[in-house]
């Protein structure tokens, strides 16, 4: 049984919102909680059983068209995570997973489709499908260094006025009007897909503090490996 | 037999010197090219060089290749077969083998996943082999429920036979629109593309091999062959042993989906297997190279599920080399790697190489299994001692090994 200090993570839908590697994000969470003495235990919720409301943080992933309104319709019939975030429960939400929080997105011929309103954004389906590396600077109200990942998505994002702008693109095509992904309170969006995290462990240690209060740091040689290795790769010397 | 137009004898012999020009300078085995020629001089050439012919289409995420090859192998038995064995599987590869083989009875052709529906339309062929669809590369294929839905209205209205893997529901899914099903109880160790039902998205409860939807109809059909563990139990219930040369679980799955197809092509089992039980390495796959006194042997594995099977066939007791790129081929997207548990490589010596052994090294940081970073293949081989040692890599990565090594089939 986890106790009271357990720091749980739950991933939301992984039978309907995992098409790839979006598992990464809960075992890197989990990694850089337990290396710092903090019991950790991820929760995985599938499609069919409720959304516990007293986890630390949640996690959704990306999908196909269909999963994805699934999930949607599934998530607003059920209640709990609404109630986990305005409870102050923290999140990260990737691509299709994204979109779900937002008022609407493109269904399978781009219909609209009702999301479950935890952020103030609305998607559409964009014209052409986005695939590569995206490099972002972020938000410096966050004090976060450079966000890279991998984006592979046709929504276009638009932000309303209760959402900031998660980052500013460098390279790649993210919400689509030169921003990338969105923040309000501990809810964090992004099209960054699959382990987000594992290439931005300072956006982990972020969700992590949201839950935990302050960190020691890590030694992260082989985050920062990639990173550097990733970052040179994509960005014009 | 085919007695082709003249337009299309032509284009078929003008991008078979295509091919031959290509092997001859070293450009590769000239498959795709050759192809590509001769379907430029006669767009309708495909449908053309597989009519009179008696095929087989064979798709599926994992295992294409090799199923391929053990069909081809058990239909030999019966007449010449044309067949694309290097797994250049979209229709430029398709003209290719068939222009190869002009006069061969029958063909069985590896089909890329997304260009089934096409290459079904366009061939006719009479029997079509569905073994399993998971994630995979998703920066250039296609998603996967997507691409179900799209054999289901290939196959809808079509005389085709189809033979499928009753174990994966999403490949069941795709395939019961056929007028046509023997269904093979092959086993489906990857698991997690799988959860939901296709038909209406509920869950879908499952018992051992048997699946069922708890909100719908939709459930498991009713196998005619089934693998059990090294053996297989024909529609008549009579069991056979395998006993096939190529390692694995998931091998011994493909050999029971060769030996329902060869079946539907009227070849009885006891004139098939001693066929399958040929074929000991394919495309390079299973094969073992050596240098000093290593002997390395070749594993491929291009998505999670095929690391799963990889690791089926892995013997524990060695160390292991693992060598992942991105490059085209393999999906420029490394996060898949997110969803093979490495943990069972715990306690092994691992090393670790390929052009993105970072993207592998955090992975397997992050799983706590502990590693040896190599600059590259030689270098992690040559760090082993005299002996055996297995390697896993994916698919451009696989090749640049066999290239350093010699193209030993
Ligand atoms: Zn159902």
């Amino acid at each position: 049984m986890p106790s009271d200090s357990t720091l749980r993570i739950v991933w939301i839908y992984p039978d309907l919102l995992s098409t790839y590697g979006d598992q990464g994000n809960a075992l890197v969470l989990e990694q850089r909680a337990r290396r710092r003495g903090i019991d950790a235990e991820v929760v995985h919720v599938r499609s069919a059983d409720p959304v516990p409301e007293t986890g630390d943080i949640y996690l959704i992933g990306g999908g196909e068209d269909r999963p994805q309104i699934l999930a949607a319709e599934r998530l607003r019939r059920d209640g709990g995570l609404h109630r986990a975030i305005a409870r102050g429960a923290a999140m990260l939400a990737v691509c299709a997973g994204y979109q779900i929080m937002g008022s609407t997105f493109g269904g399978e011929e781009g219909q609209p489709v009702d999301g479950i309103g935890v952020l103030d954004i609305s998607s559409t389906r964009g014209p052409a499908r986005a695939v590569g590396e995206l490099v972002a600077e972020v938000d410096s109200a966050l004090n976060l260094p450079t966000l890279t990942g991998f984006e592979n998505h046709m929504g276009v994002t638009q932000l309303g006025p209760g959402v900031k702008p998660l980052s500013q693109v460098v390279t790649g095509v993210g919400n689509g009007n030169g921003f990338e992904g969105c923040y309000a309170g501990h809810v964090v969006g992004t099209y960054l897909h699959g382990p987000a995290l594992a290439r931005n462990p300072a956006l982990a240690d972020l969700l992590l503090t949201w839950s935990a209060g302050d960190l020691p740091p890590l030694d992260d040689r082989w985050y920062e490996a990639l990173r550097t290795e990733r970052l040179s790769a994509v960005l014009p010397r | 037999m085919t007695q082709l137009p003249l337009r299309a004898q032509l284009a078929s012999a003008l991008g078979r010197s295509a091919a031959t020009l290509s092997r001859m300078t070293g450009r590769g085995d000239g498959s795709v090219i050759g192809g590509r020629v001769g379907l430029m001089l006669e767009p309708d050439l495909l449908r053309q060089l597989a009519r009179d012919r008696r095929l087989a289409l064979i798709s599926a995420t994992n295992g294409k290749t090799t199923t391929t090859r053990l069909i081809t192998s058990a239909l030999l038995e019966m007449g010449e077969v044309a067949t694309n064995a290097y797994g250049a599987n979209m229709p430029a590869g398709h003209v290719s083998a068939l222009s190869q083989h002009k006069d061969a009875p029958y063909g069985v052709l590896e089909v890329d996943e997304k260009y089934l529906p096409e290459v079904l339309d366009t061939t006719g062929a009479g029997v079509v082999c569905l073994m399993n669809l998971s994630r995979d590369q998703m920066d250039r294929a296609a998603e996967i429920w997507l691409l179900a839905q799209k054999w289901r209205r290939a196959l809808s209205g079509k005389p085709t036979h189809v033979i499928a893997n009753c174990d994966d529901p999403l490949v069941t899914w795709g395939a019961s629109t056929a007028a046509k099903v023997t269904w093979v109880s092959g086993g489906q160790r990857w698991k997690e593309d799988s959860w939901c039902c296709p038909e209406c998205g509920g869950p879908l409860d499952r018992k051992d091999r048997h699946w069922a939807c708890r909100e719908c109809t939709f459930h498991r059909p009713e196998p005619q062959w089934i693998l059990d563990d090294d053996a297989v139990i024909d529609p008549r219930g009579q069991r056979w042993v395998l006993d096939i040369q190529l390692p694995g679980a998931a091998n011994r799955s493909n050999a029971a989906m060769a030996l329902a197809v060869a079946e539907a092509f009227g070849l009885p089992v006891e004139r098939a297997l001693p066929r399958l039980r040929e074929v000991t390495s394919v495309a390079g796959r299973y094969t073992t190279v050596e240098r000093d006194g290593r002997h390395a042997r070749l594993l491929l594995a291009k998505n999670p599920a095929g690391w799963l099977e990889a690791f089926d066939v892995s013997d524990p007791a060695l160390p292991i080399i693992l060598s992942v790129n991105a490059q085209g081929p393999d999906g420029r997207d490394t996060s898949w790697l997110w969803d093979v548990d490495y943990r069972i490589l715990r306690g092994r010596p691992v090393f670790v190489t390929g052009e993105r052994r970072l993207d592998l090294a955090l992975r397997l940081d992050v799983a706590d299994v502990p590693f040896v970073l190599a600059d590259t293949f030689s270098e992690a081989l040559a760090a082993q001692p005299p002996g055996r040692v297995d390697v896993i890599a994916n698919y451009t990565a696989f090749q640049q090994i066999r290239s350093e090594f010699g193209r030993a089939v």
